[in-house]
């Protein structure tokens, strides 16, 4: 077994511990106290040793006479140590029956993008919990100091047990949008590796996988919701193209002109299995509209064309669900090619200038578009205002030559 | 789990209280949700508050009394009173919040209460 597998095993086994002992004491920090250790030792034994037969098995009687030491040296042990105690019993007994060890994760998910949760602490929660990745690790991708993410983690999981937040899965008539939380932490957690391209910042490097990981989980926990796999497809679709983001000599290149041979087709042709099966629920939604319009894109690699009347009329429905300033911004690129830069343009000037006055796309569409109509000194001012705008120096770069 | 809901109104609610066209509709929509919490056996104590021009703010320093007519902060909404109610979540809690009255017109905080 590779090391990576048996890394992952590890994280699994360790998230599926960390919400069944976390959903019966409420208690985050108490659960990462009682598995941490047991966590690390797995870390180094697995990939050695192989992966144990009883996974969560192990991990428990690792924990387990963690938690006897730290009582033996407390001396005096409280109650919350004490009712940990019995639940990791409890776990031990379920882990080494036959059944499966039963998984709680999808209700922790719930819990990480709950309401009462500060939402940037969201998708850090998430991977902290359910993968196991430490604060560290987490605090760069984020680009946050680790000690202020630390302190942001240890706040959020206070909220959680002295507030009183359930781990439940919510009532049929608060999933969608609950699950609409989950999946927009997800997401975020995708974007932030997405915007390292081809995994160049080491301090983001595999956050893309595991937000991806982390939308085959959601889906297969609620296989029911089609959501979750809109948000699958739209990931994979992003991924597929990962390699044809910048050329040899590192050189940002738009979508439009990327090579399609650099495209991944087998992460295409699961994306597409993954939407069709999510379009057969009829219940078309933000994401599921989103992987759509990435699935138009990807049909260049077949027809070597782009159809921007069927680009333009997905983002019409996607504006109705979800009227963000991306899908504004992304159906007035779309506008512009299916009916002309001026129907661009003025998609464009009907967003609220209040509402663009940061957001790079908008402006280097903008730049794009006035440049295209002939008016140079217009154009100018929106490719300053985009360069100065991109994180990327690639972009930077690309927005500079277009001019 | 016992929580404190904190109710804060704006002035047009603080003088719907005293008469007006709203007068009938505020008073009934509170009577109909505290009874609606009776009802349900969570209230565990609450009371409406005199508006915020009634609040005198007392601080002690240096051993010397300072009085200050007002409130202890000048927001646009205001505290106007408070219900505890003892439910099993913060999903609960937050259910019943969304039902006070104040919620549709100035704000309502959920807190937990501290178990003494």
């Amino acid at each position: 077994m590779s090391h990576a597998a048996a890394e992952l095993a590890a994280r699994v086994s360790y998230g599926r511990l960390l919400a069944y002992l976390a959903a019966r004491s409420r208690d985050v920090t108490a659960a990462e106290d009682a598995l941490g250790e047991a966590f690390v030792a797995a870390l180094e034994t697995w990939p050695r040793a192989g992966v144990p037969d009883k996974a969560e098995a192990w991990l428990l009687a690792v924990a387990r006479r963690r938690l006897i030491d730290g009582a033996r040296h407390a001396k005096v042990e409280d109650v919350a140590a004490a009712a940990l105690h019995i639940v990791v019993d409890r776990a031990e007994q379920e882990a080494s029956s036959k059944a499966l060890f039963p998984d709680e994760r999808l209700k922790l998910l719930f819990v990480c993008a709950h309401p009462a949760i500060d939402e940037a602490a969201r998708t850090p929660l998430m991977l902290q919990t359910v993968l196991g990745l430490d604060a560290a690790r987490i605090a760069s991708a984020f680009l946050v100091a680790p000690a202020a993410m630390g302190q942001r983690l240890v706040r959020v999981k206070a909220k959680i047990r002295d507030a009183g937040i359930r781990f439940e899965i919510p009532e049929p008539r608060e999933l969608p949008s609950r699950l609409e939380a989950v999946l927009q932490a997800i997401y975020a957690a995708y974007d932030s590796g997405w915007e390292d391209v081809a995994g160049a910042d080491p301090r983001r490097q595999g956050l893309a996988e595991e937000a991806i990981w982390l939308g085959r989980l959601v889906t297969r926990l609620l296989p029911d919701e089609p959501e979750g796999r809109g948000l699958l497809a739209l990931m994979l679709h992003c991924e597929a193209r990962r390699w044809a983001r910048r050329d040899a000599e590192g050189r940002y290149v738009p979508l439009t002109r990327q090579d399609v041979a650099l495209w991944s087709q087998p992460l295409i042709e699961e994306a597409e299995e993954i939407l069709a099966a999510a379009s057969k629920a009829m219940k078309p939604s933000r994401f599921q509209l989103e992987a759509a319009i990435q699935s138009v894109h990807a049909q260049r690699a077949v027809t070597g064309h782009t159809d921007w009347e069927a680009i333009a009329l997905l983002y019409e429905g996607l504006i109705r669900l979800a009227p963000t300033i991306g899908a504004q911004v992304g159906s007035a690129a779309a506008l512009a090619e299916a009916k002309g830069d001026d129907a661009g343009l003025s998609a464009l000037e009907a967003i609220p200038p209040e509402a663009v006055a940061g957001y790079q796309p908008y402006w280097a569409l903008s730049a794009h578009l006035l440049k295209r109509l002939g008016r140079a000194a217009e154009a100018r001012e929106a490719y300053a205002r985009a360069v100065g705008l991109s994180e990327d120096p690639a972009v930077r770069d690309f927005l500079r030559d277009s001019f | 789990m016992k929580y404190t809901i904190l109710i804060y109104e704006s002035e047009s609610d603080f003088s719907a209280r005293t008469g007006g066209p709203r007068k009938e509709a505020y008073w009934g929509s509170y009577r109909a949700y505290t009874q609606a919490l009776t009802e349900a056996g969570i209230l565990a104590g609450g009371a409406p508050l005199q508006p915020a021009p009634l609040a005198t703010t007392v601080r002690q320093r240096d051993g010397k009394r300072q009085i200050q007519d007002g409130p202890y902060a000048e927001t646009k909404e205001q505290l106007g009173g408070y219900y505890v109610i003892d439910v099993p979540d913060l999903d609960k809690a937050l259910d019943w919040a969304a039902r006070c009255p104040a919620a549709a017109t100035g704000a309502v905080e959920v807190r937990p209460n501290l178990p003494m």
